[in-house]
Protein backbone atom coordinates (compact mmCIF):
# COMPACT_ATOMS: atom_id res chain seq x y z
CA UNK A 1 0.00 0.00 0.00
CA UNK A 2 2.90 2.32 0.86
CA UNK A 3 4.45 1.83 -2.56
CA UNK A 4 1.19 2.61 -4.30
CA UNK A 5 0.60 5.76 -2.24
CA UNK A 6 4.09 7.02 -3.02
CA UNK A 7 3.58 6.36 -6.70
CA UNK A 8 0.38 8.37 -6.68
CA UNK A 9 2.08 11.28 -4.94
CA UNK A 10 5.03 11.22 -7.38
CA UNK A 11 2.59 11.02 -10.26
CA UNK A 12 0.69 14.04 -8.94
CA UNK A 13 3.87 16.05 -8.50
CA UNK A 14 5.21 15.30 -11.97
CA UNK A 15 1.84 16.07 -13.49
CA UNK A 16 1.75 19.37 -11.59
CA UNK A 17 5.22 20.30 -12.82
CA UNK A 18 4.29 19.48 -16.42
CA UNK A 19 1.15 21.60 -16.24
CA UNK A 20 3.08 24.47 -14.62
CA UNK A 21 5.75 24.33 -17.33
CA UNK A 22 3.11 24.38 -20.05
CA UNK A 23 1.35 27.31 -18.40
CA UNK A 24 4.65 29.18 -18.07
CA UNK A 25 5.38 28.73 -21.79
CA UNK A 26 1.87 29.67 -22.88
CA UNK A 27 1.79 32.71 -20.57
CA UNK A 28 4.41 34.54 -22.63
CA UNK A 29 2.79 33.60 -25.88
CA UNK A 30 -0.55 34.95 -24.64
CA UNK A 31 1.11 38.11 -23.31
CA UNK A 32 2.83 38.75 -26.64
CA UNK A 33 -0.39 38.22 -28.58
CA UNK A 34 -2.36 40.33 -26.11
CA UNK A 35 0.10 43.24 -26.25
CA UNK A 36 0.10 43.01 -30.02
CA UNK A 37 -3.69 43.10 -30.18
CA UNK A 38 -4.03 45.84 -27.60
CA UNK A 39 -1.60 48.17 -29.33
CA UNK A 40 -2.08 47.12 -32.92
CA UNK A 41 -5.84 46.92 -33.27
CA UNK A 42 -6.13 50.72 -33.29
CA UNK A 43 -3.88 50.88 -36.34
CA UNK A 44 -5.93 48.39 -38.40
CA UNK A 45 -7.90 50.95 -40.40
CA UNK A 46 -8.69 51.28 -44.09
CA UNK A 47 -5.91 53.86 -44.27
CA UNK A 48 -3.38 51.18 -43.26
CA UNK A 49 -4.12 49.30 -46.49
CA UNK A 50 -4.61 52.30 -48.78
CA UNK A 51 -1.99 54.91 -47.91
CA UNK A 52 1.79 55.08 -48.14
CA UNK A 53 4.16 55.24 -45.19
CA UNK A 54 3.94 58.84 -44.00
CA UNK A 55 6.62 61.28 -42.89
CA UNK A 56 6.55 61.85 -39.14
CA UNK A 57 3.61 63.91 -37.98
CA UNK A 58 1.22 63.20 -40.84
CA UNK A 59 -1.34 60.50 -41.43
CA UNK A 60 -0.57 57.44 -43.57
CA UNK A 61 -0.63 53.68 -43.90
CA UNK A 62 1.60 50.77 -44.85
CA UNK A 63 0.43 50.03 -48.39
CA UNK A 64 3.86 50.27 -49.99
CA UNK A 65 5.41 48.13 -47.26
CA UNK A 66 2.65 45.50 -47.50
CA UNK A 67 3.07 45.37 -51.27
CA UNK A 68 6.85 45.08 -51.00
CA UNK A 69 6.65 42.31 -48.42
CA UNK A 70 4.10 40.34 -50.41
CA UNK A 71 6.06 40.73 -53.65
CA UNK A 72 9.43 39.72 -52.23
CA UNK A 73 7.96 36.85 -50.21
CA UNK A 74 6.10 35.63 -53.28
CA UNK A 75 9.17 35.71 -55.51
CA UNK A 76 11.29 34.01 -52.84
CA UNK A 77 8.65 31.30 -52.39
CA UNK A 78 8.23 30.74 -56.14
CA UNK A 79 11.98 30.24 -56.55
CA UNK A 80 12.71 28.55 -53.25
CA UNK A 81 9.89 25.99 -53.18
CA UNK A 82 10.65 24.05 -56.37
CA UNK A 83 14.38 24.25 -55.70
CA UNK A 84 13.95 23.02 -52.15
CA UNK A 85 11.52 20.25 -53.07
CA UNK A 86 13.77 18.97 -55.85
CA UNK A 87 16.83 19.04 -53.60
CA UNK A 88 14.92 17.32 -50.79
CA UNK A 89 13.70 14.72 -53.28
CA UNK A 90 17.27 14.13 -54.40
CA UNK A 91 18.37 13.58 -50.82
CA UNK A 92 15.52 11.27 -49.88
CA UNK A 93 15.01 9.29 -53.08
CA UNK A 94 18.24 9.32 -55.05
CA UNK A 95 21.23 9.82 -52.78
CA UNK A 96 20.47 7.24 -50.10
CA UNK A 97 23.66 6.12 -48.44
CA UNK A 98 25.89 8.08 -50.81
CA UNK A 99 28.74 10.22 -49.56
CA UNK A 100 27.67 13.15 -51.72
CA UNK A 101 24.18 13.05 -50.24
CA UNK A 102 25.59 13.18 -46.72
CA UNK A 103 27.71 16.21 -47.57
CA UNK A 104 24.73 18.01 -49.14
CA UNK A 105 22.58 17.20 -46.11
CA UNK A 106 25.27 18.48 -43.71
CA UNK A 107 25.71 21.75 -45.61
CA UNK A 108 21.95 22.23 -45.79
CA UNK A 109 21.69 21.79 -42.03
CA UNK A 110 24.35 24.46 -41.52
CA UNK A 111 22.48 26.79 -43.86
CA UNK A 112 19.28 26.02 -41.96
CA UNK A 113 20.72 27.27 -38.70
CA UNK A 114 22.77 30.14 -40.13
CA UNK A 115 21.78 33.48 -38.57
CA UNK A 116 19.72 35.44 -41.06
CA UNK A 117 21.92 38.50 -40.64
CA UNK A 118 24.78 36.50 -42.18
CA UNK A 119 22.55 35.72 -45.16
CA UNK A 120 21.78 39.45 -45.43
CA UNK A 121 25.46 40.38 -45.33
CA UNK A 122 26.31 37.71 -47.90
CA UNK A 123 23.73 39.00 -50.40
CA UNK A 124 24.82 42.57 -49.61
CA UNK A 125 28.35 41.62 -50.62
CA UNK A 126 27.54 39.73 -53.80
CA UNK A 127 24.57 41.76 -55.07
CA UNK A 128 24.15 45.17 -53.43
CA UNK A 129 27.85 46.09 -53.55
CA UNK A 130 28.25 44.76 -57.11
CA UNK A 131 25.13 46.55 -58.34
CA UNK A 132 25.94 49.69 -56.43
CA UNK A 133 22.48 50.09 -54.88
CA UNK A 134 19.93 48.35 -52.68
CA UNK A 135 17.24 46.45 -54.55
CA UNK A 136 14.16 44.29 -54.15
CA UNK A 137 15.88 41.58 -56.19
CA UNK A 138 18.60 41.39 -53.57
CA UNK A 139 15.90 41.23 -50.87
CA UNK A 140 14.15 38.36 -52.65
CA UNK A 141 17.49 36.58 -53.14
CA UNK A 142 18.24 36.78 -49.41
CA UNK A 143 14.79 35.35 -48.64
CA UNK A 144 15.32 32.52 -51.16
CA UNK A 145 18.46 31.51 -49.29
CA UNK A 146 16.41 31.29 -46.11
CA UNK A 147 13.51 29.39 -47.73
CA UNK A 148 15.52 26.68 -49.50
CA UNK A 149 17.10 24.87 -46.52
CA UNK A 150 13.77 24.80 -44.65
CA UNK A 151 11.97 23.26 -47.63
CA UNK A 152 14.84 20.84 -48.35
CA UNK A 153 14.81 19.60 -44.80
CA UNK A 154 11.06 19.16 -44.43
CA UNK A 155 10.74 17.57 -47.88
CA UNK A 156 13.46 15.06 -47.09
CA UNK A 157 12.07 14.28 -43.64
CA UNK A 158 8.56 13.78 -44.98
CA UNK A 159 9.71 11.58 -47.88
CA UNK A 160 11.75 9.50 -45.44
CA UNK A 161 8.55 8.80 -43.54
CA UNK A 162 6.99 7.21 -46.64
CA UNK A 163 7.35 3.46 -46.10
CA UNK A 164 9.66 1.66 -48.51
CA UNK A 165 6.92 -0.93 -48.97
CA UNK A 166 4.96 1.68 -50.96
CA UNK A 167 7.93 2.35 -53.25
CA UNK A 168 8.44 -1.38 -53.71
CA UNK A 169 4.77 -1.89 -54.50
CA UNK A 170 4.80 0.85 -57.13
CA UNK A 171 8.10 -0.31 -58.62
CA UNK A 172 6.81 -3.89 -58.74
CA UNK A 173 4.07 -2.73 -61.13
CA UNK A 174 6.77 -1.65 -63.55
CA UNK A 175 6.60 1.99 -62.62
CA UNK A 176 9.63 4.09 -63.54
CA UNK A 177 11.31 5.75 -60.58
CA UNK A 178 10.15 9.30 -61.33
CA UNK A 179 6.57 8.10 -61.47
CA UNK A 180 6.94 6.29 -58.17
CA UNK A 181 8.15 9.56 -56.65
CA UNK A 182 5.58 11.88 -58.22
CA UNK A 183 2.52 9.63 -58.03
CA UNK A 184 3.15 7.74 -54.81
CA UNK A 185 5.85 9.26 -52.58
CA UNK A 186 4.72 12.88 -53.06
CA UNK A 187 1.08 11.94 -52.51
CA UNK A 188 1.92 10.14 -49.30
CA UNK A 189 4.07 13.04 -48.07
CA UNK A 190 2.12 16.01 -49.42
CA UNK A 191 0.70 17.15 -46.10
CA UNK A 192 4.11 17.49 -44.47
CA UNK A 193 5.65 19.03 -47.57
CA UNK A 194 2.98 21.75 -47.79
CA UNK A 195 3.39 22.42 -44.09
CA UNK A 196 7.13 22.81 -44.66
CA UNK A 197 6.61 25.37 -47.40
CA UNK A 198 4.14 27.28 -45.24
CA UNK A 199 6.59 27.28 -42.34
CA UNK A 200 9.24 28.67 -44.66
CA UNK A 201 6.87 31.40 -45.88
CA UNK A 202 5.92 32.23 -42.29
CA UNK A 203 9.57 32.48 -41.40
CA UNK A 204 10.54 34.90 -44.20
CA UNK A 205 7.39 36.98 -43.72
CA UNK A 206 8.89 38.36 -40.55
CA UNK A 207 12.63 38.36 -41.38
CA UNK A 208 14.18 41.79 -40.85
CA UNK A 209 17.95 41.42 -40.90
CA UNK A 210 18.34 40.07 -44.46
CA UNK A 211 16.09 42.81 -45.87
CA UNK A 212 17.84 45.57 -43.94
CA UNK A 213 20.99 44.83 -45.93
CA UNK A 214 19.35 44.24 -49.29
CA UNK A 215 15.94 45.77 -50.06
CA UNK A 216 16.42 48.41 -47.38
CA UNK A 217 13.32 50.59 -47.36
CA UNK A 218 11.44 53.08 -49.47
CA UNK A 219 9.16 55.82 -48.30
CA UNK A 220 7.25 55.81 -51.57
CA UNK A 221 5.26 53.39 -53.71
CA UNK A 222 7.63 51.40 -55.88
CA UNK A 223 7.23 48.40 -58.13
CA UNK A 224 10.79 48.61 -59.37
CA UNK A 225 12.54 45.38 -58.39
CA UNK A 226 15.84 47.05 -59.25
CA UNK A 227 15.53 49.69 -56.57
CA UNK A 228 15.04 49.75 -52.81
CA UNK A 229 11.58 48.61 -51.78
CA UNK A 230 9.55 49.13 -48.63
CA UNK A 231 8.68 46.03 -46.61
CA UNK A 232 6.89 45.40 -43.34
CA UNK A 233 9.75 44.10 -41.15
CA UNK A 234 12.12 46.98 -41.91
CA UNK A 235 9.33 49.57 -41.65
CA UNK A 236 8.33 48.10 -38.29
CA UNK A 237 11.95 48.22 -37.19
CA UNK A 238 12.35 51.85 -38.27
CA UNK A 239 8.98 53.08 -37.01
CA UNK A 240 9.10 51.26 -33.67
CA UNK A 241 12.54 52.72 -32.92
CA UNK A 242 11.39 56.26 -33.77
CA UNK A 243 10.27 58.80 -31.17
CA UNK A 244 7.10 59.65 -33.15
CA UNK A 245 3.84 58.31 -31.68
CA UNK A 246 2.03 57.95 -35.01
CA UNK A 247 4.91 55.94 -36.47
CA UNK A 248 4.87 53.69 -33.41
CA UNK A 249 1.17 53.01 -33.87
CA UNK A 250 1.80 52.02 -37.50
CA UNK A 251 4.61 49.70 -36.34
CA UNK A 252 2.19 47.94 -33.97
CA UNK A 253 -0.31 47.64 -36.80
CA UNK A 254 2.31 46.11 -39.10
CA UNK A 255 3.39 43.63 -36.43
CA UNK A 256 -0.20 42.55 -35.86
CA UNK A 257 -0.71 42.22 -39.61
CA UNK A 258 2.30 39.88 -40.00
CA UNK A 259 1.17 37.78 -37.06
CA UNK A 260 -2.34 37.39 -38.43
CA UNK A 261 -0.96 36.54 -41.88
CA UNK A 262 1.28 33.82 -40.44
CA UNK A 263 -1.68 32.45 -38.48
CA UNK A 264 -3.84 32.37 -41.60
CA UNK A 265 -1.04 30.71 -43.59
CA UNK A 266 -0.82 27.95 -41.02
CA UNK A 267 -4.57 27.39 -40.95
CA UNK A 268 -4.61 27.45 -44.74
CA UNK A 269 -1.81 24.90 -44.92
CA UNK A 270 -3.68 22.51 -42.67
CA UNK A 271 -6.93 22.91 -44.56
CA UNK A 272 -5.21 22.48 -47.93
CA UNK A 273 -3.30 19.40 -46.85
CA UNK A 274 -6.28 17.62 -45.36
CA UNK A 275 -8.33 18.46 -48.43
CA UNK A 276 -5.56 16.97 -50.59
CA UNK A 277 -5.44 13.71 -48.67
CA UNK A 278 -9.11 12.94 -48.39
CA UNK A 279 -10.42 14.26 -51.67
CA UNK A 280 -8.26 12.04 -53.83
CA UNK B 1 -0.44 -35.27 -64.08
CA UNK B 2 1.01 -38.31 -62.38
CA UNK B 3 3.56 -37.95 -59.61
CA UNK B 4 6.03 -39.81 -61.77
CA UNK B 5 5.96 -37.29 -64.59
CA UNK B 6 6.09 -34.47 -62.10
CA UNK B 7 9.29 -35.80 -60.64
CA UNK B 8 10.86 -36.00 -64.05
CA UNK B 9 10.44 -32.27 -64.53
CA UNK B 10 12.22 -31.44 -61.31
CA UNK B 11 14.56 -29.61 -61.06
CA UNK B 12 16.96 -29.85 -63.98
CA UNK B 13 14.67 -30.38 -66.94
CA UNK B 14 15.00 -27.88 -69.79
CA UNK B 15 12.26 -25.27 -70.25
CA UNK B 16 9.04 -26.39 -71.88
CA UNK B 17 9.91 -30.02 -71.36
CA UNK B 18 6.31 -30.94 -70.84
CA UNK B 19 4.64 -28.47 -73.16
CA UNK B 20 4.03 -31.16 -75.74
CA UNK B 21 2.15 -33.38 -73.33
CA UNK B 22 -1.08 -31.44 -73.71
CA UNK B 23 -3.40 -29.31 -71.66
CA UNK B 24 -3.20 -31.30 -68.46
CA UNK B 25 0.54 -30.98 -68.13
CA UNK B 26 1.97 -27.87 -66.60
CA UNK B 27 4.47 -25.93 -68.57
CA UNK B 28 7.64 -24.80 -66.95
CA UNK B 29 7.42 -21.02 -66.91
CA UNK B 30 10.45 -20.09 -64.88
CA UNK B 31 13.75 -21.83 -64.31
CA UNK B 32 15.81 -20.62 -61.40
CA UNK B 33 19.34 -21.87 -62.03
CA UNK B 34 22.31 -21.68 -59.66
CA UNK B 35 21.05 -18.48 -58.11
CA UNK B 36 23.11 -16.89 -55.35
CA UNK B 37 22.20 -13.71 -53.52
CA UNK B 38 24.20 -11.25 -51.48
CA UNK B 39 23.19 -8.59 -48.98
CA UNK B 40 26.51 -6.78 -49.07
CA UNK B 41 28.99 -9.49 -48.06
CA UNK B 42 26.34 -11.80 -46.58
CA UNK B 43 25.39 -14.69 -48.81
CA UNK B 44 21.65 -15.23 -48.41
CA UNK B 45 21.04 -17.74 -51.21
CA UNK B 46 23.35 -20.60 -52.08
CA UNK B 47 23.16 -22.20 -55.48
CA UNK B 48 19.37 -22.48 -55.71
CA UNK B 49 17.98 -24.34 -58.70
CA UNK B 50 14.28 -25.02 -59.22
CA UNK B 51 11.46 -24.50 -61.72
CA UNK B 52 8.15 -22.66 -61.44
CA UNK B 53 5.28 -24.07 -63.44
CA UNK B 54 2.70 -22.14 -65.37
CA UNK B 55 -0.86 -22.28 -64.02
CA UNK B 56 0.44 -23.86 -60.84
CA UNK B 57 1.13 -22.56 -57.36
CA UNK B 58 4.60 -23.05 -55.93
CA UNK B 59 5.05 -22.46 -52.20
CA UNK B 60 8.35 -21.46 -50.62
CA UNK B 61 8.51 -22.62 -47.02
CA UNK B 62 11.19 -22.63 -44.35
CA UNK B 63 12.09 -20.98 -41.07
CA UNK B 64 12.66 -17.22 -40.81
CA UNK B 65 15.82 -16.09 -42.52
CA UNK B 66 16.03 -19.13 -44.79
CA UNK B 67 15.97 -16.96 -47.92
CA UNK B 68 12.47 -17.71 -49.22
CA UNK B 69 11.44 -14.04 -49.44
CA UNK B 70 14.83 -13.19 -50.88
CA UNK B 71 14.33 -15.75 -53.62
CA UNK B 72 10.93 -14.25 -54.43
CA UNK B 73 12.48 -10.79 -54.61
CA UNK B 74 15.04 -12.04 -57.12
CA UNK B 75 12.30 -13.02 -59.55
CA UNK B 76 11.27 -9.42 -60.32
CA UNK B 77 14.61 -7.93 -59.32
CA UNK B 78 12.89 -5.65 -56.82
CA UNK B 79 16.02 -5.97 -54.66
CA UNK B 80 17.73 -3.59 -57.07
CA UNK B 81 15.98 -0.69 -55.36
CA UNK B 82 18.62 -1.07 -52.67
CA UNK B 83 22.32 -0.56 -53.26
CA UNK B 84 24.49 -3.39 -52.00
CA UNK B 85 22.08 -6.18 -52.87
CA UNK B 86 22.94 -8.36 -55.85
CA UNK B 87 22.11 -11.69 -57.39
CA UNK B 88 24.19 -14.12 -59.45
CA UNK B 89 23.15 -17.10 -61.56
CA UNK B 90 20.25 -17.26 -63.97
CA UNK B 91 16.52 -16.85 -63.79
CA UNK B 92 15.09 -17.93 -67.12
CA UNK B 93 11.56 -16.85 -67.93
CA UNK B 94 10.28 -18.16 -71.26
CA UNK B 95 13.85 -18.71 -72.42
CA UNK B 96 15.18 -15.29 -71.45
CA UNK B 97 17.60 -14.79 -68.57
CA UNK B 98 16.05 -11.90 -66.66
CA UNK B 99 19.11 -11.41 -64.47
CA UNK B 100 20.95 -10.12 -67.53
CA UNK B 101 21.89 -6.44 -67.22
CA UNK B 102 20.29 -5.80 -70.62
CA UNK B 103 16.80 -6.50 -69.30
CA UNK B 104 14.60 -3.40 -68.86
CA UNK B 105 13.54 -3.57 -65.22
CA UNK B 106 10.27 -1.67 -65.66
CA UNK B 107 9.12 -3.87 -68.53
CA UNK B 108 10.16 -6.97 -66.60
CA UNK B 109 8.21 -5.92 -63.51
CA UNK B 110 5.17 -5.11 -65.60
CA UNK B 111 5.09 -8.82 -66.53
CA UNK B 112 5.41 -9.96 -62.92
CA UNK B 113 2.89 -8.93 -60.28
CA UNK B 114 3.87 -8.80 -56.64
CA UNK B 115 1.84 -8.67 -53.43
CA UNK B 116 3.52 -7.96 -50.12
CA UNK B 117 3.08 -9.11 -46.55
CA UNK B 118 1.53 -5.86 -45.40
CA UNK B 119 -1.13 -4.36 -47.65
CA UNK B 120 0.33 -1.41 -49.56
CA UNK B 121 -2.56 0.62 -50.97
CA UNK B 122 -1.37 3.83 -52.60
CA UNK B 123 -2.61 7.10 -51.08
CA UNK B 124 -5.24 7.60 -53.77
CA UNK B 125 -8.76 6.46 -54.56
CA UNK B 126 -9.68 2.80 -54.91
CA UNK B 127 -10.19 3.35 -58.63
CA UNK B 128 -6.85 5.08 -59.09
CA UNK B 129 -5.08 2.36 -57.13
CA UNK B 130 -6.09 -0.12 -59.82
CA UNK B 131 -5.80 2.28 -62.75
CA UNK B 132 -2.27 3.35 -61.75
CA UNK B 133 -0.64 0.20 -63.08
CA UNK B 134 -2.81 0.02 -66.20
CA UNK B 135 -2.09 3.63 -67.12
CA UNK B 136 1.64 2.98 -66.94
CA UNK B 137 1.67 0.95 -70.12
CA UNK B 138 -1.68 1.40 -71.79
CA UNK B 139 -3.58 4.43 -72.98
CA UNK B 140 -7.21 3.38 -72.83
CA UNK B 141 -10.42 5.28 -73.47
CA UNK B 142 -12.43 5.97 -70.34
CA UNK B 143 -14.99 3.21 -70.62
CA UNK B 144 -12.34 0.58 -71.33
CA UNK B 145 -10.33 1.65 -68.32
CA UNK B 146 -13.50 1.45 -66.24
CA UNK B 147 -14.04 -2.10 -67.49
CA UNK B 148 -10.49 -3.12 -66.71
CA UNK B 149 -10.74 -1.72 -63.19
CA UNK B 150 -14.04 -3.49 -62.65
CA UNK B 151 -12.81 -6.84 -63.93
CA UNK B 152 -9.66 -6.62 -61.81
CA UNK B 153 -11.74 -5.88 -58.71
CA UNK B 154 -14.08 -8.73 -59.60
CA UNK B 155 -11.16 -11.13 -59.98
CA UNK B 156 -9.96 -10.14 -56.54
CA UNK B 157 -13.49 -10.67 -55.14
CA UNK B 158 -13.63 -7.07 -54.00
CA UNK B 159 -16.02 -5.50 -56.52
CA UNK B 160 -19.24 -5.96 -54.57
CA UNK B 161 -17.73 -4.36 -51.49
CA UNK B 162 -16.29 -1.28 -53.19
CA UNK B 163 -18.38 -0.63 -56.31
CA UNK B 164 -20.21 2.27 -54.63
CA UNK B 165 -17.11 3.95 -53.27
CA UNK B 166 -14.56 3.73 -56.05
CA UNK B 167 -13.65 7.39 -55.59
CA UNK B 168 -12.90 7.01 -51.89
CA UNK B 169 -9.41 6.56 -50.56
CA UNK B 170 -7.99 3.04 -50.67
CA UNK B 171 -6.61 3.68 -47.20
CA UNK B 172 -10.14 3.58 -45.78
CA UNK B 173 -10.58 -0.15 -46.46
CA UNK B 174 -10.06 -2.90 -43.89
CA UNK B 175 -6.79 -4.86 -43.87
CA UNK B 176 -8.25 -7.82 -45.75
CA UNK B 177 -9.89 -5.55 -48.31
CA UNK B 178 -6.66 -3.61 -48.75
CA UNK B 179 -4.80 -6.83 -49.47
CA UNK B 180 -7.39 -7.86 -52.06
CA UNK B 181 -7.09 -4.36 -53.53
CA UNK B 182 -3.36 -4.98 -53.88
CA UNK B 183 -4.02 -8.32 -55.58
CA UNK B 184 -6.50 -6.63 -57.91
CA UNK B 185 -3.89 -3.97 -58.67
CA UNK B 186 -1.33 -6.65 -59.52
CA UNK B 187 -3.81 -8.60 -61.66
CA UNK B 188 -5.04 -5.48 -63.48
CA UNK B 189 -1.81 -5.09 -65.45
CA UNK B 190 -2.26 -8.65 -66.75
CA UNK B 191 1.04 -10.09 -65.59
CA UNK B 192 2.23 -13.59 -66.44
CA UNK B 193 3.58 -14.40 -63.00
CA UNK B 194 2.28 -13.50 -59.55
CA UNK B 195 4.63 -13.30 -56.59
CA UNK B 196 2.93 -13.39 -53.19
CA UNK B 197 5.10 -12.63 -50.19
CA UNK B 198 3.21 -13.95 -47.16
CA UNK B 199 0.04 -12.28 -48.47
CA UNK B 200 -2.17 -13.47 -45.62
CA UNK B 201 0.13 -13.34 -42.62
CA UNK B 202 -1.17 -9.97 -41.44
CA UNK B 203 -4.82 -10.94 -41.88
CA UNK B 204 -7.50 -12.57 -39.76
CA UNK B 205 -8.59 -16.18 -40.52
CA UNK B 206 -11.63 -15.16 -42.59
CA UNK B 207 -9.65 -12.78 -44.79
CA UNK B 208 -6.96 -15.44 -45.06
CA UNK B 209 -9.52 -17.90 -46.33
CA UNK B 210 -10.72 -15.43 -48.95
CA UNK B 211 -7.16 -14.85 -50.12
CA UNK B 212 -6.58 -18.59 -50.41
CA UNK B 213 -9.77 -19.05 -52.43
CA UNK B 214 -8.57 -16.23 -54.61
CA UNK B 215 -5.23 -17.92 -55.18
CA UNK B 216 -7.00 -21.09 -56.18
CA UNK B 217 -9.00 -19.15 -58.79
CA UNK B 218 -6.08 -17.11 -60.10
CA UNK B 219 -4.06 -20.28 -60.58
CA UNK B 220 -6.01 -20.96 -63.76
CA UNK B 221 -4.29 -18.04 -65.48
CA UNK B 222 -1.00 -17.41 -63.79
CA UNK B 223 2.22 -18.91 -62.65
CA UNK B 224 2.09 -18.22 -58.91
CA UNK B 225 4.85 -18.28 -56.33
CA UNK B 226 3.90 -17.82 -52.70
CA UNK B 227 6.07 -17.41 -49.64
CA UNK B 228 4.37 -18.59 -46.49
CA UNK B 229 5.11 -19.29 -42.87
CA UNK B 230 1.90 -21.21 -42.58
CA UNK B 231 2.43 -24.88 -43.31
CA UNK B 232 -1.28 -25.62 -43.63
CA UNK B 233 -1.57 -22.82 -46.13
CA UNK B 234 1.24 -24.26 -48.20
CA UNK B 235 -0.33 -27.70 -48.05
CA UNK B 236 -3.79 -26.37 -48.93
CA UNK B 237 -3.06 -23.97 -51.71
CA UNK B 238 0.08 -25.07 -53.54
CA UNK B 239 0.90 -27.68 -56.16
CA UNK B 240 4.64 -27.63 -55.60
CA UNK B 241 6.61 -26.83 -52.49
CA UNK B 242 10.19 -25.76 -52.03
CA UNK B 243 11.66 -26.19 -48.56
CA UNK B 244 14.55 -23.87 -47.85
CA UNK B 245 16.94 -23.66 -44.98
CA UNK B 246 19.84 -21.27 -44.34
CA UNK B 247 19.86 -20.03 -47.93
CA UNK B 248 19.80 -23.47 -49.50
CA UNK B 249 17.04 -25.29 -51.29
CA UNK B 250 16.75 -28.50 -49.30
CA UNK B 251 13.95 -30.14 -51.22
CA UNK B 252 11.61 -29.35 -54.08
CA UNK B 253 8.75 -31.59 -55.05
CA UNK B 254 5.03 -31.84 -55.45
CA UNK B 255 3.33 -30.48 -52.38
CA UNK B 256 1.63 -33.77 -51.71
CA UNK B 257 4.94 -35.63 -51.62
CA UNK B 258 6.66 -32.99 -49.50
CA UNK B 259 3.95 -33.24 -46.91
CA UNK B 260 3.54 -37.01 -46.96
CA UNK B 261 6.80 -38.62 -48.01
CA UNK B 262 9.61 -36.06 -47.99
CA UNK B 263 12.95 -37.42 -49.11
CA UNK B 264 15.01 -35.32 -46.75
CA UNK B 265 15.01 -35.88 -42.99
CA UNK B 266 15.38 -32.11 -42.62
CA UNK B 267 12.16 -31.43 -44.49
CA UNK B 268 10.30 -33.98 -42.47
CA UNK B 269 11.51 -32.45 -39.21
CA UNK B 270 10.35 -29.03 -40.32
CA UNK B 271 6.89 -29.94 -41.59
CA UNK B 272 6.17 -32.09 -38.57
CA UNK B 273 7.15 -29.18 -36.35
CA UNK B 274 10.18 -30.73 -34.76
CA UNK B 275 12.14 -27.52 -35.37
CA UNK B 276 11.70 -24.06 -36.88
Amino acid sequence: MGVYRRRRIVNGMVMGLAVAATAFGLLWLVLVLWTLLENGIAAITPALFSQMTPPPGSAGGLLNAIFGSVLMTLIATLIGTPTGILAGTFLAEYSRGSRFGEVVRFINDILLSAPSIIVGLFVYEIMVVKMGHFSAWAGAAALVIIVIPVVVRTTEDMLNLVPNALREAASALGSPKWKVIVMVSYRAAIQGMVTGVMLAVARIAGETAPLLFTALNNQFWSTNMNGPMANLPVVIFQFAMSPYADWQVLAWGGALLITITVLLLNIGARALASWGTFKQ
Amino acid sequence: MSPATARQVMPFSPPNALAAEGEAASRQKVLIRNVEFYYGAFKALKNVTMPLHDKRVTAFIGPSGCGKSTLLRVLNRIYELYPGQRAAGEVIIDGENILSPRVDLNLLRARIGMVFQKPTPFPMSIYDNIAYGIRLYERLPHHELDERVESALRRAALWDEVKDKLRQSGLGLSGGQQQRLCIARAVAVRPEILLLDEPASALDPLSTQRIEELIAELKADYCIAIVTHNMQQAARSSDYTAFMYLGELIEFDETERIFTRPKQKHTEDYITGRFG
